[in-house]
C-alpha cells in the first residue's frame, strides 16, 4: 500500500493518477534493480524489448502447438522464410529514416527475379549452347544486382531530383514492374533454374545442399564470436584512449557472453536439423559411409548467410559511413542537412538504388528457393517489408530506425505467420492478427517514446 | 613594396580606416521569391575584427540577405567579394570553403543525432573511409567546453537537451572550423540571462581574434552593446549603415520604423515616433 501511495504521488504531481500510470510507475519501482543494471549494459532497450516479445511469441506458439514450434526443423524453416523479407527490410529502414517510402519492392523483386530466371534458363544457354556453365549463377546475380541498382536508382532520381513524392513514384513502380512481367511472360513460369543458383534458396539438388553443414556452421559461429569480442575490445580501447567513460567491465563481459551465446545457440539449432532421409541416403552413398544415427546436419542455410552479410554491410553503411550519417541527418532535419552542406538529393537517390540492389538479392533468394520464377512472385512483399521495418522500431517521422531492429521485425512477423499456420489459424485471421500486432507495436512504441520525452 | 597585410591589425577600428581591405563586401544584392522582392540592391561590408549589427523589422530582409552569404539561397543579382576577390557562393559548402560560418536562428540541428554528429554535420572526421566518432566527440568536448563547461551529455540525441545547450552546439559548430566570417542570426533569442551573457562574452572574444561578425538581431540593446557599425534594413532595402558611436538608439529605432536615415528625418517624423 505504502508503495502505491508514494509512487502515485511521484507520478501525478498533484493530479489524480490514472490507473495505467499508477501501474506503470509501480512496475518501474518494482523492476528498478533490474532496469538500472540493463541501462548499464548500454544495449538498445527497444532491441531487448523485441527479443523479449519474440521469446513470448515462440513460447506461446510452442504451448499452443503442443511443442511443435520450438523445434530445430521449424526454427530452421523460419530462418529461411524470414530471410527474403529481412534482406529488403534493412534497406527499407534507410528509405523510411530519410522520410521516404518504397512501395515497389515486391514488384521490383518479381521483375528482377523474372529477368534473372530468363537469363540463366533461357538467354545465356541460348547464347553459349546447352552445356551447363559454372559461372552462370554469378553472371545472373551480377546482372540482377546491376539491374536493381539501375531501376531503384531511376525511381530515386525521380524522387530526389524530380521532386515527385516517393509514395507516388514507387506506387507507379509497383504497377509498372508487375505489369511488365505479365505483359512479357504472359503467365509463364520460368523453370528450372541453374543448379548452383538454387543453393541461394537453401534447398537441395541431389547431394548438394544450400546450407553450411556442421563444420561450416561452427566455423561461422566461431568467426562471429571472435568478431563480437574484437569489436567490443577495440571500441573500449578507443574510448579509453580519449578518456571517455566506458561501461563497467562486468557489463562488457555480460554483453560479450550474451552475444556469443545467442550466436552459438542459433548454430546449434541449425545443425540439429538433419537432412531429409532421401538426401541423407544420397549423401551417404556419395561419401561411401553409412548414414549416422542422427542423420547429417543441415547447418545454417545459405539464405541466412546472405542475410547476415547483407545485414552487416547495410548496418556498416548506416552507422559507420558518411552516407548513413547523412541519411539519418536528412530524416532528423532536412533543412539542417542541406545547410550543413550535405548533398541531400544524391544521398536520397543512393538509398533507393541500394533498395533496388537488395530487392535483386531477395529476388535471387526467393526464386532459387522456388526453383522457378512465377508471375505472382513477391506480391504484397512491400507490406511485409514495411511492417518488418516499422515493428523493428523505424519511425515514419524520420530519423529513427536500426538495421538489427528491422531484421528482428521480419523474424517477429514470420514467427506470427508460421506459428498461426502451425496452430491451424486460417489465413484471414492471420492477416487480422498481423495487422493488430503492427498497429499495436507502433502504438506502444509511440506511447513509450512520448513518456520517455 | 608589398602591400600592408590587411588582417594584421584587427584591433584597429575598421570604420576609422576605410582604405583597409574588407573581409566581405556584398554589392547590389537582389533576392526575389516569386513576385516578392525580398532584398533589393543591398550593399554592405564587413572588416576583420568588426561586428556589424544588421537590424530591421519583421520581413525587412535581414535573414534573406544573410542566407545569400551563407549559401542557403544564392542571390538573383549582385556580387559577393571575399578579401576583395569575387566569390562564387552557390551552396553552403562553397560558403564554408570561404570561412563563412552561420548560426541560424532555428539552429539547424538534426534533433535525432548527438552533439558530435551535429557539430561535424557535413564535415565528419573519417579514418580509412569510416566515421571516427570518438575523434569527433573529443573535438566536440573541447569546443563546447569552451562555451559551456557544464555541458556533459555528448551521446544523447540533441532533442533531449535544453535550449541553451542546443545553442552551444550550434555555436560550437560555427567556431570549430576556424571561421573568419561569422553570421549570427538572433543568437540570444532563445536564451536566459546567464547564457546571453556567455554569448556576448564569446562575441567579444571572437572579435579580438580578428573574426568579422554579422549580428542579426531584433534586440537593439544587443546590437548597440556589441557592434561597431549598424546596418538598417527596411522593406528589402538598406536604409543606411551608421557608425554606432555617431548615433543614438532612438535614431536607429527611427530608421527601423520609418525607413529613413537620421539626416532625412523631419520634425513630423520625430513627433510621430514619440506620439
Amino acid at each position: 500500500m505504502a508503495l502505491s501511495e508514494t509512487t502515485g504521488q511521484m507520478a501525478t504531481e498533484g493530479r489524480p493518477a490514472s490507473p495505467i500510470r499508477r501501474f506503470v510507475d509501480r512496475a518501474r519501482v518494482l523492476f528498478a534493480p533490474v532496469t538500472t543494471r540493463i541501462a548499464l549494459l548500454e544495449v538498445d532497450t527497444r532491441l531487448i524489448g523485441m527479443i523479449v516479445a519474440l521469446a513470448i511469441i515462440w513460447i506461446g506458439f510452442n504451448i499452443a502447438g503442443h511443442g511443435t514450434f520450438i523445434t530445430a526443423r521449424n526454427l530452421w524453416n523460419l530462418s529461411v522464410q524470414s530471410a527474403s523479407i529481412a534482406i529488403m527490410a534493412t534497406g527499407m529502414v534507410l528509405i523510411i529514416v530519410s522520410r521516404n517510402i518504397d512501395l515497389s519492392v515486391g514488384s521490383m523483386l518479381a521483375f528482377i527475379g523474372y529477368t534473372m530466371a530468363m537469363l540463366q534458363s533461357v538467354w545465356i544457354p541460348q547464347l553459349v549452347g546447352g552445356q551447363p556453365q559454372p559461372w552462370i549463377w554469378v553472371a545472373t546475380l551480377l546482372v540482377g544486382v546491376v539491374l536493381g541498382a539501375v531501376i531503384g536508382g531511376a525511381q530515386g532520381f525521380l524522387v530526389a531530383y524530380g521532386g515527385v513524392p516517393s509514395f507516388i513514384v514507387t506506387l507507379g513502380g509497383l504497377l509498372i514492374w508487375r505489369g511488365l512481367i505479365f505483359r512479357y511472360a504472359q503467365g509463364q513460369t520460368i523453370a528450372p533454374l541453374d543448379q548452383t543458383f538454387q543453393m541461394l534458396g537453401g534447398g537441395t539438388v541431389g547431394t548438394r545442399v544450400g546450407a553450411l553443414g556442421d563444420i561450416g556452421s561452427w566455423v561461422l559461429g566461431a568467426i562471429a564470436c571472435v568478431a563480437i569480442v574484437v569489436t567490443l575490445l577495440f571500441a573500449r580501447r578507443r574510448k579509453r584512449r580519449y578518456g571517455f567513460p566506458t561501461r563497467p567491465l562486468w557489463a562488457e563481459i555480460a554483453v560479450t557472453v550474451l552475444g556469443c551465446a545467442i550466436v552459438l545457440a542459433a548454430v546449434f539449432v541449425a545443425i540439429s536439423y538433419p537432412l531429409p532421409p532421401n538426401v541423407a541416403d544420397a549423401v551417404a552413398k556419395e561419401r561411401g559411409i553409412p548414414v549416422p544415427p542422427d542423420g547429417f546436419a543441415t547447418g545454417v542455410a545459405i539464405p541466412v548467410v546472405v542475410l547476415i552479410i547483407v545485414g552487416i554491410v547495410v548496418a556498416f553503411l548506416a552507422t559507420r559511413r558518411q552516407f548513413g550519417r547523412y541519411v539519418y541527418a536528412i530524416g532528423g532535419n532536412p533543412d539542417a542537412a542541406a545547410l550543413g552542406g550535405i548533398n541531400v538529393r544524391w544521398t536520397i537517390l543512393k538509398t533507393f538504388s541500394l533498395m533496388g540492389i537488395l530487392a535483386a538479392i531477395s529476388a535471387a533468394v526467393s526464386t532459387a528457393r522456388l526453383n522457378s520464377a512465377v508471375t505472382n512472385l513477391g506480391v504484397q512483399n512491400e507490406l511485409d517489408v514495411i511492417s518488418a521495418a516499422v515493428i523493428g522500431g523505424t519511425s515514419f517521422a524520420g530519423g529513427i530506425g536500426t538495421i538489427p531492429g528491422a531484421i528482428l521485425g521480419a523474424v517477429v512477423m514470420q514467427s506470427l505467420r508460421s506459428g498461426m499456420s502451425l496452430t491451424l489459424v486460417d489465413s484471414p485471421t492471420q492477416d487480422i492478427v498481423v495487422g493488430l500486432v503492427l498497429v499495436g507495436a507502433v502504438g506502444l512504441d509511440t506511447f513509450i517514446r512520448r513518456r520517455a520525452g | 613594396m608589398p602591400d600592408p597585410a590587411p588582417a594584421a591589425a584587427p584591433a584597429a577600428t575598421p570604420s576609422a580606416a576605410p582604405d583597409r581591405q574588407p573581409l566581405v563586401e556584398m554589392r547590389g544584392i537582389d533576392v526575389s521569391f516569386g513576385g516578392v522582392r525580398a532584398v533589393q540592391g543591398v550593399t554592405i561590408d564587413l572588416y576583420p575584427g568588426e561586428v556589424v549589427g544588421l537590424v530591421g523589422g519583421n520581413g525587412a530582409g535581414k535573414s534573406t540577405l544573410m542566407r545569400t552569404l551563407s549559401g542557403a539561397r544564392p542571390p538573383d543579382r549582385g556580387e559577393i567579394y571575399v578579401d576583395g576577390k569575387l566569390a562564387t557562393i552557390a551552396n553552403p559548402r562553397d560558403a564554408k570553403a570561404y570561412g563563412i560560418e552561420t548560426i541560424y536562428q532555428t539552429l539547424a540541428l538534426a534533433d535525432n543525432l548527438d552533439a558530435p554528429a551535429n557539430v561535424f554535420l557535413g564535415r565528419e572526421i573519417t579514418s580509412r573511409g569510416q566515421l571516427d566518432d570518438d575523434a569527433m566527440e573529443n573535438e566536440t568536448r573541447k569546443v563546447i567546453g569552451r562555451l559551456n563547461p557544464n555541458f556533459k551529455n555528448f551521446t544523447s540525441p540533441v532533442m533531449r537537451l535544453s535550449g541553451g545547450q542546443r545553442q552551444a552546439i550550434a555555436i560550437g559548430r560555427a567556431i570549430q572550423f576556424n571561421a573568419r566570417i561569422l553570421i549570427m542570426d538572433e543568437p540570444t533569442a532563445a536564451l536566459g540571462p546567464a547564457e546571453t551573457a556567455q554569448v556576448r562574452d564569446l562575441i567579444r572574444q571572437l572579435k579580438k581574434e580578428g573574426i568579422g561578425i554579422f549580428l542579426v538581431s531584433h534586440d537593439i540593446h544587443d546590437v548597440f552593446d556589441l557592434s561597431e557599425r549598424i546596418s538598417v534594413m527596411y522593406h528589402g532595402r538598406l536604409v543606411d549603415t551608421v557608425v554606432k558611436d555617431d548615433v543614438t538608439a532612438d535614431e536607429v529605432l527611427g530608421m527601423i520604423i520609418l525607413g529613413k536615415p537620421p539626416t532625412k528625418l523631419t520634425e513630423e517624423d520625430v513627433a510621430a515616433l514619440h506620439g
